[in-house]
Order: structure tokens, then sequence, then C-alpha cells
């Protein structure tokens, strides 16, 4: 790819008409066939997707009685089934709604933390002079994979004797900890491309440490942080098992406050699948809104 | 951002040759700005390693040293057994299956204007919680066809192909001339003879089960040369109101019924019952038995016992590849903008069809983007937890068991931390490959 630097990368390179030219009559018609077939093969394939979300979504406009008596898809010859009841009755479910909040109360905090925190550390990694540097940074790179379930009861331990267990807090921690090595292994690479004329120009100017760290090393990462920002929240916001473990009857968040009504599926359908699909919005929200900053802190999260 | 990235593709300029402090940085405020990852990274992560190894060496209560026995139990405790068999199972195919799908899709979506929109929806289950996604597959998989959208289709793919019986519930009732042939067939006690008009009344089916086609019974009416009859719903409400035996016209005929003649064992003649019920053999049937064959009886197909204890594995990873897929594909489509187009161009150019320009030229290119995609599923499959917890239905979740679900079983509910602790860090040994591989890859950039 670096080869020829001059030219953009990918279609614009390509040379267009001339080779398409010089096929036959005969093998266009083929393409043009099989064109259509991976149309209609994408298409079916999208479908395939999109339906058992949108069963989710029609069954939680459906009242319980129209639930137990057919599918979702009768909703499509029998528009006139559809009610918000579901929706208005669990919102006055207090266990519901709290946990909703419960869930903003871990995420928010969880990942502005996991974002300052590892960006300090990022900042120091890249750009910092001590001793055994790039052998912390590769610890801390060899903590990447370290699957959370190692952690579950020596942790369950530890916040029981500090007394954190159950509680909002514990569950931060827990996610802080398990979000910390991707933070810092991010922000040091993109860090480390920070141009160097910059920062020493900042300093020139008389900049201190800090000034230097939220003056330009912050601004001009935004990119990165924004993309692990996104990432972790999603992360947290999604979480089952940690939350599961870590919270208690009052801290728990929606994904836990889901899952017991689980265990009685089949009768109370009408909860979880509005639950199921408010708990989906702001995950969907901002993955639509931040579509670029998530898929790159995706693909950086390949290692994760 | 990427390059730091194992998914490939492009690389920017080299980073400056040095990053060395800025401007000579004292040690104490690199400390300071460490200080809290560390702090947090040790007691978070490092901490809890060693305290599980050492951990998962001693007895339940945690006093008495065990020894290796706690490791034992991961070979033969039978809940564990299944979970490390299922385990296998997923590593094996859910990661291949979402890669090869990705690659699938990735390579496709590169010949339609509206492939962003394909990705977008392929893609966006990765933002929902996999508890989301549980509760949606829960629905799926429902086994009712009136309510689980998998078996709906499954059934009216398998009723195309396989007619399903509409009397399911029928039988002979009071001082029937039919008496039971074993297998569900019912069949008339004595023989039939031609000119001779039968009646074989049935009861049990409720009114609404009745095919639509069904009219009201007509009496039968002997025919010269012929065995004519009439079957029906024998519907007596009791003393007073219709005919025990005898057509009312209230009665629906049984419309389509299959009725054979046999003689010794052999069907010699069979047809079909017309909307009134009534049916025609020909004289080839007289002196035979007439029997009603049990496909007529047989339960309506149902489908597939989606999250039973045979399917419940191979359905729940149906979802996890309903999640992941999206993942492999903008992997493989971001490595595939990668790939020099004079490349692919030049093979097309040479004769080579498309297929040969995927199989020997697109997917040898994307190799290293592949093995990447494949072994993060794999680890993340390693850990698989939520999709099996919510999905697997409590009778059948001993068999979809998985090594991180039986974890949280015996660590959680059943106090047993020397045990879950063993396999906490029977999992840790299984991602220390990747450890390695990802500290090497790394030293390798920082040391530029």
């Amino acid at each position: 790819m670096t080869a020829d630097a001059g030219s953009l990368p990918g279609k614009a390179a390509r040379p267009s008409g001339s080779v398409k030219a010089k096929h036959s009559l005969a093998s266009r018609l083929v393409e043009g066939v099989s064109g259509g077939l991976v149309r209609v093969f994408l298409v079916l394939v999208g479908l395939f997707w999109l339906v058992p979300t949108i069963g989710l979504l029609l069954s939680s406009l459906r009242s319980p009685e129209n639930i137990a008596a057919s599918g979702w898809w009768k909703v499509f010859t029998e528009p006139s089934q559809i009610t918000f009841d579901s929706y208005s009755k669990l919102l006055q479910n207090e266990d519901i709604t709290s946990s909703l909040l419960n869930t903003v109360w871990i995420t928010v905090p969880a990942t502005l933390l996991v974002v300052v925190i590892g960006s300090l550390a990022g900042y120091a990694f890249a750009w910092m002079e001590f001793p055994g540097r790039d052998w912390w940074f590769l610890g801390v790179v060899g903590l990447l994979v370290v699957p959370v379930q190692v952690a579950l009861i020596p942790i369950a331990e530890l916040f029981g004797a500090i007394g954190i267990f159950g509680s909002v807090l514990g569950v931060v921690f827990f996610h802080v900890g398990f979000g910390l090595p991707f933070a810092v292994f991010l922000l040091r690479n993109f860090f480390a491309e920070i141009p160097r004329e910059l920062l020493e120009a900042a300093r020139l100017d008389g900049a201190g440490e800090l000034r230097l760290f939220f003056r330009v090393v912050m601004p001009l990462g935004a990119p990165a942080i924004a993309a692990l920002g996104i990432f972790q929240f999603l992360w947290v916001w999604n979480d089952l098992l940690v939350a599961l473990i870590f919270s208690d009857s009052g801290s728990q968040p929606i994904t836990v406050a889901l899952q017991t009504q689980v265990r009685q599926f089949g009768n109370n359908i009408d909860v979880l699948a509005p639950g199921a699909f408010i708990s989906m919005v702001v995950p969907l929200v901002v993955f639509f809104a931040f579509q670029r900053q998530f898929v790159s802190g995706v693909m950086a999260g390949a290692v994760k | 951002m990427t390059s730091a990235t194992a998914a490939g593709g492009t690389k920017p300029p080299a980073a400056p040759k040095s990053r060395k402090s800025v401007t000579g940085t004292r040690r104490m405020v690199a400390a300071l700005f460490l200080l809290p990852a560390l702090v947090l990274l040790g007691a978070l992560v490092v901490y809890p390693i060693g305290y599980s190894v050492v951990r998962s060496f001693y007895d339940q209560s945690g006093d008495g040293f065990a020894g290796i026995d706690n490791y034992k139990a991961l070979f033969t405790d039978e809940g564990i057994r299944t979970a490390l068999k299922n385990n296998i199972i997923w590593v094996v195919f859910a990661p291949t299956i979402a890669t090869a799908l990705g690659l699938i899709f990735a390579v496709l979506t590169e010949r339609v204007r509206w492939g962003t929109a394909f990705k977008l929806v392929v893609f966006m289950p990765m933002a929902i919680s996999m508890l989301a996604a549980g509760i949606i597959f829960r629905l799926v998989y429902d086994q009712d066809p009136d309510k689980g959208v998998a078996n709906a289709v499954w059934v009216g793919v398998h009723d195309t192909f396989a007619q399903s019986s509409a009397f399911p519930k029928a039988h002979p009732g009071r001082q029937s001339p039919l008496k039971p042939a074993g297998g569900g067939a019912f069949i008339t006690k004595s023989p039939v003879s031609a000119g001779e008009a039968v009646s074989l009344p049935l009861v049990g089916v409720a009114p609404d089960q009745m095919p639509d086609d069904a009219k009201p019974a007509v009496a039968p009416k002997p025919e010269p040369g012929e065995v004519t009859g009439t079957t029906w719903q024998d519907f007596t409400r009791g003393r007073g109101v219709g005919e025990l035996g005898g057509v009312d016209p209230s009665e629906l005929g049984y419309a389509g019924m299959r009725i054979e003649a046999v003689k010794d064992g052999r069907v010699v003649a069979s047809t079909t019952a017309g909307d009134d019920g009534t049916f025609t053999l020909p004289a080839s049937a007289d002196g035979a038995l007439l029997r009603l064959p049990e496909s007529n009886f047989k339960e309506p197909y149902n489908g597939l016992d989606w999250l039973g204890p045979s399917l419940v594995t191979p359905s729940i990873i149906g979802s996890y590849i309903w999640m992941w897929a999206g993942f492999a594909m903008v992997l493989i489509a971001a490595g595939l903008a990668g790939v020099p187009r004079e490349l692919l161009e030049a093979a097309r150019v040479d004769g080579a069809s498309e297929w040969q320009v995927f199989r020997r030229v697109t997917v040898p290119l994307l190799a290293p983007v592949l093995a990447v995609v494949t072994v993060t599923l794999m680890i993340n499959v390693l850990k698989i937890f939520d999709l099996v917890f919510i999905i697997a239905p409590g009778s059948s979740q001993d068999d979809a068991n998985v090594l991180a679900l039986e974890l949280y079983r015996k660590g959680f509910s059943e106090d047993q931390p020397g045990i879950a602790s063993a396999i906490s860090v029977f999992l840790l040994l299984l991602v220390i490959p990747v450890m390695w591989f990802n500290v090497r890859r790394l030293r390798r950039e920082v040391r530029r």
C-alpha cells in the first residue's frame, strides 16, 4: 500500500470501464444474473437479521392476551392490536424505573473514569520518561485478554471486606478495572502519533504538564477518546454478569432487573419485551449517532 | 488509530523515531499520571489473578490445602464436563461460522450500491446487550409455531412438502362400526359389499378444528357395483337431538379423509372423501374391510424443539452468530478496502472467474485479518455467559451449560469457590497464548 503513496487508496485507483469493456456479451449476461442473485441473497439475509428485532418490537406493542393467543406477525393483518399499554405499565413499575436509573449511575461514571484515568496513563506511557516504561506498558497490554471471570470471586470477597459489595460503587470500580487495559492500550498508541513539534511548541510557550495534557493532548486525542468512550459506554450499559454479582436489589441495573423476570418466561413477555426494548434504545441511539467512532472502537478492540 | 489494531489494513506513516520525554519530565509527575491506572489495575485485575490461582488449590472452606483436587473436578464433575464439551463446540463452530459469514457479506456488499445499509443492519446487534438479544431469541425459538417465528417458518416449510392431517383427535364413538387397527388407524369390524351404503361416523373433532371446506354431511346412497359411504362427525348432543350413527343436517362431513379398502392385509382400492364426507370405491372393494389410515389422525407437525436438550446449544450459537457476524464483516470489509484493486483487476483480465479471484487472490490477501477475527471471536466465545444464561430454559440449562456459567453457579450459588477458581484459572490458561502474541507484536511496535 505504501508503495504508491501518490495515489488514493481503494476505489479511486480502480481503472474503470476499460477492463469491463473487454468482456464478452455472454460473460456480461452471466454477471448480470449473478449480480441479481447477489442482490436477492443480500435482501434475504438483511430480512433474516431484522426479523428477530422486529419481533421483539411488535411483541412489546401487543397486549398480553394477544401475545398468548397468536404470533406477533398477526399485527400486520390486525394493526388495531397495537397498544402502548405494556410500556406505560412498565414505566410505572418502580423496579424497572429505578434500575434504569441505576444503569445510568453505573455507566456514566464507569465511562468517564476509564477515559480520564486511561488518558493520563496513556499520555505518560507515550511521552514521559521513566525507568521500565515499555515493560510497564507491555504488562498492561498483557492484561487485555484476561477474562473477567478470573476476578469475580476474589473481588467479591475484597468488596465484601471493604463494604462496597452490592453497591453501585463496586460495580463501577470493577468496570473501570477491566476497562483500563484497553483504554491505556488504545490511547497510548494514539497519543504516540501526535507530532512532537506540537508538544514542544506548547512547552516552549510555558505550558505545564497538566496544561499540556488538557489543552493539547486531550483535544488532539479526541477521536480516540470518543471511540473509547462510546465503546466503554456500550460495554458497561450492556453488561449483565458483573452487575449480576456485584449489585444488590437496590443497585441493580436494568439488565439484572430483566434477568430476574426471564425465569418465568412466557407469562411476562409484556414486561420482558418492552423492558428489553427500552434497555436497547440508548445503545441503538448511540450506535446510530456515533457509528464511525463505534466502528473504530470495535476495530481497535479486536484484541479484547 | 486503527494502526494499533490487529485488524491490519493500512499503516500510517511511521511514528517519530524517538518518543523521549518532551522536556525531561520529572519522575514524580510521571508517577502521578500513572498512579490511578496502576493502582486500579493492580487491585482489580492483577491481584485477583494471583488470588484465584492460590484459591484454586484450596478446598471449599478455603482452610485446607486441596492440591489439584479442584482441577481434577474439571474433568470428573458431570456438570463441568458437559460445560467443557459445549465450550469446545462453541469455540469450534461459532467463530468459524461468524467469520465465514462476515467474509461472504463483506465481499458481496462491495457489489451493491446499498451495501452500507446492509452492513448497518447486520452490524446493529453488536450495539445491544446479550440480555436483550437473549430475550429476542427466546421469542424467536418459542416452541409454539403460532408464537415463535423459527417454528412458524419451519412448520410452514415442512407442511408444504408433507401434508398435515386434518383430524388429529377423531375416534370412533359408541356403537361404531369401526375399531382401532393399531398405529392410530381405524378399520371396519365387518367387510363391506358392493351396492351397500357404508356409514363411517367418528367423534372427537372440536367444531373449530374442522377443515374450512367441510360441508354438511350427506347420507350415503347405495349405488350398484360400487361401495359408497359417508364419513362424518357424528356429533350427537344427547337424548333427542341428533341420531347416533345417523347423518343429521347440522353435522359436517370429514372433507379429505383418506379411505382404504383392505383385503387380506393388502390395499385393493383407496379414495378420499368429498367435502360432504361422501366417498365411492370401485367394485374391487367388494368384500374388503374399510380402513381409515393413521395419516388422517396424526398430530399436526409442531416444529422443532429448538431449546430442548439436543438442539439448545446450536440454537444459542445461532443467536451468537446473529450478534457477531457483523463484527467479522466490518473488520473484514476494512481489510478488504486495503486490498489493492489492481491485483483483483489483473486477475480478472487474466481470465480468472469471480470465484477464482475470491479463492486465489482475495482470501489469501485477507488471511491475517481472518485469523485475527477468528481468534478474537474465540476468546470472546470462551467466556460466553449471558446468552446461555438467558436463552436456555431451566429445563435444558444443564444441557446448554458452558464454563463461564458453571463458574457462576459453582462460585455464587453452590458455594464452591475452590472449584470455581480452578475453572477461572483454566479459562485464563486458555487465553495466555493470545496474551503472549499481543505482547510480542506490541514489543516490536513499542521499540520503533
